[in-house]
Parts: structure tokens; sequence; C-alpha cells
């Protein structure tokens, strides 16, 4: 594995910022940090660079252990949250300003940022200086930075934070588009899961100073561990109690669990239901237009739940009662998760048999 | 609704007013009436009284002394506030609230703190005696005097500056493999150099002007250890009116210098900040 962290704690006085995190990451692949904020994202990030040192663990790069190494010499490149630019440096001098400490020579230097303007798009901006750029050419000016040196790792903190929505859909897949060019291993920080779940090969989801599980996105999204990934991948809403709800009365009465859009078909008002005997009556209380479908706001017993509902199966207004089926839930059980599907429909076969 | 403004507008003349009455009076006329009295006979005794051997020597040694304190100020204000701002460590809200403690204390009680320390009494006095090293009555002494006075000014100047911008661009450089050196001229200085440049005009206008505490020290040994405050306070004694105040007119050409430079100071780092900064 190409970046290693094994037990790494660190304390700032007596708050303790990082418990025991331990994950790896593959050679050439894109890791993101996920988790709420507060929970120590930019403080594993800062620990790879060696801007903080771990109390305890080692952290490993390219298999070798790089605790004791200066941060100028571990050969990464540092994307910050806000970026960090050199103000009162034009965009050239900035892209040159780690060549230059390098003491690289004038010809290399001029040819190298040449290249990494081109890279960026940012021909031509070089005299400006970053007060005159807008948040997405200041960032990938930060990103243009970070690669001068050719770094063998490249730690991004929130690259699109400080972005609108619009552009930040663009940039996110130019940086996915960018790192598989330069098939250089990434990690980068977002609270955003659909953004890691997007973007990302690996995530690592962080809570409070621990990492809660880490996988591909597809085995985040299909397995969560824990209450806490369940609650936080995917659009998640929790019920408590959920042992009420049809086709799951083997749940302890006051059991917890989490319950995706994808899991909750909405029957058409008026077409012949299919499994009459397993469906919930609903009432519709909200209609949202997402797009390429609507998103249902449902009232089932004491329930507000959420579906998606295609635009193509038939007219939907708020105040309808329909009739919805519950295919599974993910019940939390203690610090575990378990896939618990409808007694009901169980004839139907089990497994991942829906579409992500 | 025009009686209101009426009202207003009589309340901002009478403000204004007082403010210029205010201002007129107790600075500009007597600084006039010192100009007026240096020059009372013409510019021929004026003249005469400033390039007096010891008003010359009292020039050498206030801008001697002023040179030495500011240069040592800077470069404590700018090791204080880096530390300040740049790292965590204990006893900094102590740093901190000493470096104003020669804003809190009488100047004459930093002079003695120095007599009572390097003086015939001092506890390093056998030291000193020993070493044959001079400090009260001497050039070092009033450095020293000078210096304590002036602690605070350029490292008051900077704090808020770093403190404001936070430490990732200079993280950036060191990642980068910038060391402490280019890291500090290539980074840190553009962000600071007008508040460094103001705080060192107020600590040279403060220097050069200092009487209390270099009062306590000097001795005042004409030609050896007075500075061009205490100079001129000796000669009005003296009942020298008229050199006096030749001398003291040097003092305020220098005031109003510094008085002009800070302006410029004030107005070119504020075009800047808007130019560089969004
Ligand atoms: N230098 C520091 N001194 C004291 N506490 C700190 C320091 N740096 C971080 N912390 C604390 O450590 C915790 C984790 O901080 P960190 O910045 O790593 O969170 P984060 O996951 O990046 O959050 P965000 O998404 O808001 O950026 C926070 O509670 C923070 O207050
Ligand atoms: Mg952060």
């Amino acid at each position: 594995m190409y970046v290693e962290l094994s037990g790494i704690n660190k304390s700032f006085g007596s708050f303790q910022a990082a418990r025991d995190v331990s994950f790896v990451l593959a050679e050439g692949t894109l890791g993101a940090l996920l988790g709420p904020s507060g929970s120590g994202k930019t403080t594993i990030l800062r620990m790879i660079a060696g801007l903080e040192s771990p109390d305890a663990g080692d952290i490993r790069v390219g298999g070798v252990r790089v605790n004791d190494v200066r941060p100028s010499q571990r050969g990464v490149g540092f994307v910050f949250q806000n970026y960090a630019l050199f103000r009162y440096m034009t965009v050239f001098d900035n892209i040159a300003f780690g060549l230059r400490s390098q003491k690289a020579p004038k010809a290399k230097i001029q040819e190298r940022v040449g290249e990494l303007l081109a890279l960026v798009n940012m021909e031509g901006l070089e005299k400006r200086y970053p007060g005159q750029l807008s948040g997405g050419q200041r960032q990938r000016v930060a990103f243009a930075r970070a690669l001068a040196p050719s770094p063998r790792l490249l730690l991004l903190d929130e690259p699109f934070a400080a972005i609108d929505a619009k552009v930040r859909r663009d940039l996110r897949s130019w940086l996915r588009g960018m790192i598989d060019r330069l098939r250089i291993t990434s990690i980068f920080v977002t609270h955003d899961q659909a953004e890691a779940i997007e973007v990302a090969d690996q995530i690592i989801i962080t809570n409070g100073g621990r990492v809660e599980q880490t996988g591909t996105p597809l085995e985040l999204y299909r397995e969560p561990a824990t209450p806490f990934v369940a609650r936080f991948v995917g659009d998640s809403q929790v019920l408590e109690g959920y042992g009420r709800l049809v086709g799951f009365g083997g749940a302890p009465p006051d059991g917890q669990c989490a319950i995706r859009p994808e899991f909750i078909s909405v029957c058409p008002p008026g077409e012949p239901v299919q499994y009459e005997n397993s469906a919930e009556e609903a009432e519709v209380v909200s209609l949202a237009f997402r797009g390429s479908s609507l998103e249902v706001g449902l009232r089932v017993k004491e329930f507000a739940l959420t579906a998606g509902y295609s635009l193509e199966s038939g007219p939907l207004s708020v105040g309808d009662k329909v009739k919805i089926l519950i295919f599974r839930v993910y019940a939390f059980q203690g610090e575990k998760v378990k896939l618990v599907n409808n007694d009901r429909l169980a004839s139907l076969g089990n497994g991942y048999n829906f579409a992500i | 609704m025009a009686y209101v403004r009426e009202e207003r507008g009589w309340a901002r003349l009478i403000l204004i007013t007082v403010s210029f009455l205010f201002v007129a009076l107790m600075l500009i006329l007597p600084l006039a009436q010192v100009l007026s009295k240096a020059f009372e006979h013409g510019i021929k005794p004026f003249w005469e009284a400033v390039s007096d051997e010891y008003s010359v020597k009292a020039a050498r040694l206030s801008a001697l002394t002023a040179i030495l304190a500011v240069l040592l100020n800077t470069f404590f204000g700018i090791a204080a506030a880096w530390a300040i701002t740049r790292f965590a460590f204990r006893g900094k809200g102590f740093l901190i609230t000493i470096i104003d403690i020669p804003f809190a204390v009488s100047p004459v009680i930093a002079g003695l703190v120095f007599v009572m320390t390097f003086g015939r009494l001092g506890w390093a006095y056998p030291f000193l005696q020993e070493h044959d090293l001079k400090i009260i009555f001497a050039t070092p002494g009033l450095v020293l005097a000078t210096i304590f006075v002036t602690l605070p000014f350029v490292a008051r100047e900077i704090i808020p500056v770093l403190a404001a911008r936070g430490t990732d661009e200079e993280e950036a450089a060191v990642l980068m493999g910038a060391g402490l050196w280019r890291t500090f001229w290539k980074v840190t200085l553009p962000h600071i150099r007008w508040a460094l440049l103001y705080g060192i005009i107020l600590c040279s206008a403060r220097a050069m002007g200092e009487f209390g505490a270099v009062s306590v020290v000097s001795g005042h040994l004409r030609g050896k250890t007075n500075t061009l405050p205490l100079h001129i306070e000796i000669l009005f004694r003296e009942y020298h009116t008229l050199q006096s105040f030749s001398v003291a007119t040097i003092l305020v050409i220098v005031a109003i210098l510094i008085l002009i430079a800070r302006h410029v100071v004030e107005r070119v780092g504020r075009k800047e900040a808007e130019y560089y900064v969004r």
C-alpha cells in the first residue's frame, strides 16, 4: 500500500483530535477523507503532510516511515482549504515558488510553470495576482502550485468548499480527470458525501477523531458497518421503532434503523398494488422536483419518509393516499448495522437486486 | 425635519470648530511660538545656536540612540510578533501583557530601574567595575532606557496583522521547501511591511523625543550624555531661551517629517491592501 497510517493518535491539550486512526491507500488512487465538521479530517491530512506530528503511530508513504522526515522532504503537495496562495506574488511566482526553493535552473522553471499553466488552463493569466482571479481560477492555481515540484502524493483540504455549486461539479470531474491523467496518489477532504461517492476510489469515514469505516464508495453505500455510516452515506433517514412498519415485525420495540429513498417504492394511485398485504398506507405530504425524478415526502403511521418517484409513473399530488412498499432497512444493533428485509417480501428473493 | 437637520448642522459646526480651536490652541500655537522665538532675531543667532558644538553632539547622540533603539526593537518586535502569532507556548499571555508594560509605567521609573541595576547601588555594578564597563551616565544607559520606553511600538503594530492572517501561507511555503529566511522575506514580510514601517516610524518619533527615562540615566554630562531633549531643557534652565528654542526647532522639524512619513505610509499601505486583497 502506498499510504499507510497505523495507530495514529493526536491530542491538542486535553482534546483528542485523532484516536487510533489507521487506513491504507493504494498507489495511483484517489482517497476521500469524509466526515462531519470537527471530526479530524484536516488534522489527519496535516499529519500526513508533516505540518502536525502524531503523538503515537506510524505514517508510511511509499513503504517508508515518514514520521521523522521534514515536511519539505516528504514529497507531498498540499492544497489548502482556502488555497493559501501567496497574495503578493503573481500566478507565475506562486507556481514557481517550490521550484525556486529547490534552486531549479531558470530555464527549467520557465518550462515547468508553462507546462502547469497549460495543464490548468491558465495560460495568459500568469501576471495576475491571486486577488484578481475567480474562485475556480484560484483553486486551479493552488493545484498547479502544489503539483509544480512533482510530488508523489497530493493532499487537498476541501478543494471545492469555497466554490459555488455549478462550478463545483465541473471542477470535481476536472480534478478526477486530472488525477487519472497524472496517476498521482491523492487524498482529499470533504464533508459532502455525494462528492466523495462521485469522485473517490476509496473513502475513509471519520467521526469524532476515529475512522468509522473505509472502503470503496459502493461498499460503504451497500454495507455500512456502523449506524453512523448508515446515517451519513446516502440520503438516509433514521426511524425509531421501525417494528411498527408492515413486514418488520421481528424488530425490537424501540429498534432504530436507517432507510434510504431507494428502499421505498411508491405505487401510483389508482393502479393495482402487487403485494397488497406487504404494503403500507401512506399520505403524500410534499413533492419536490429533483431534475429527473420527484422526491416524495410521505407520512406513514408516525414516521416521515422520503422516497423517489419516476416522472413516468403517472400523476401524483400532495394529499394523495398511496400504497408504498418498503423493501429493506439498515437495522442498528449496538455499534453494528444489519440489512433487514421486509419479511413479507421474503419470497421475492433477497440480496442486492437494487440498482445503484 | 428641517429643524432637526439644522440642529445637527449646528452641532456639527460647533464640534468641528471646537476641535480645530483646541488643536490650534494646544498644538499649533505653541509650536509656532517655538519657531517664532527661534527666529526672533533672524537666521544668524538661530544658526549659531544650532551649529554650536554641544548642540551638534546632542543631535548626534540622539540620532545614534534612536537608531540603535529602533533597530533592536524592530528585531525584537518581529521576533516576538512571530512567536506570539505562530507558535503555541506556555506563557504567551504573559508575554503579550509584559510587552505593554512601557505603555503603563512612567518613563522615570524605567530610568530608575536601570540605575538600580547598573548604577552604583545596583547589583550588576561590581561586575561592570571589574570589566571597566560603564552603562549609567553613558551612552549604553541612554540606549537601554530608550529601548525600554519604545519597546511595544513595533510588536504592537505587527501582531494584529499577523494574527488576522493565519499561518497557512507560511505553511505552504515550508511544505514547498522554503527555509525560514526565504519564508520570512518572500511570504511574511510583504504582508507586514507597511505595519512594520508604521511601527518603526512611531518608534523613531518616540525615541527621538524621549525625555524622562533618559534624563534619569544620563547624568547630564554636556557633550557626552546629553541628548537633544535634555540639551534643550538645560539651555532653557540656564536662561538661554533663544538657543533653547532654536535647538527645539530641530525636533519640531523631525516631528513634522515623521508625521508626513506616517501619512504616506498609511495611504500607500491602504492602497496596496485594496489592490492585493479582495
Ligand atoms: N491547533 C489546534 N489546537 C486545538 N484544537 C485543534 C487544533 N486543530 C484542530 N483542533 C480540534 O481538533 C478537532 C478536529 O479538527 P479538524 O480541523 O481536523 O476538523 P475537520 O474534520 O477538518 O473539520 P472541518 O470540516 O470543519 O474542517 C476540532 O474539534 C478542532 O477544534
Ligand atoms: Mg478541516
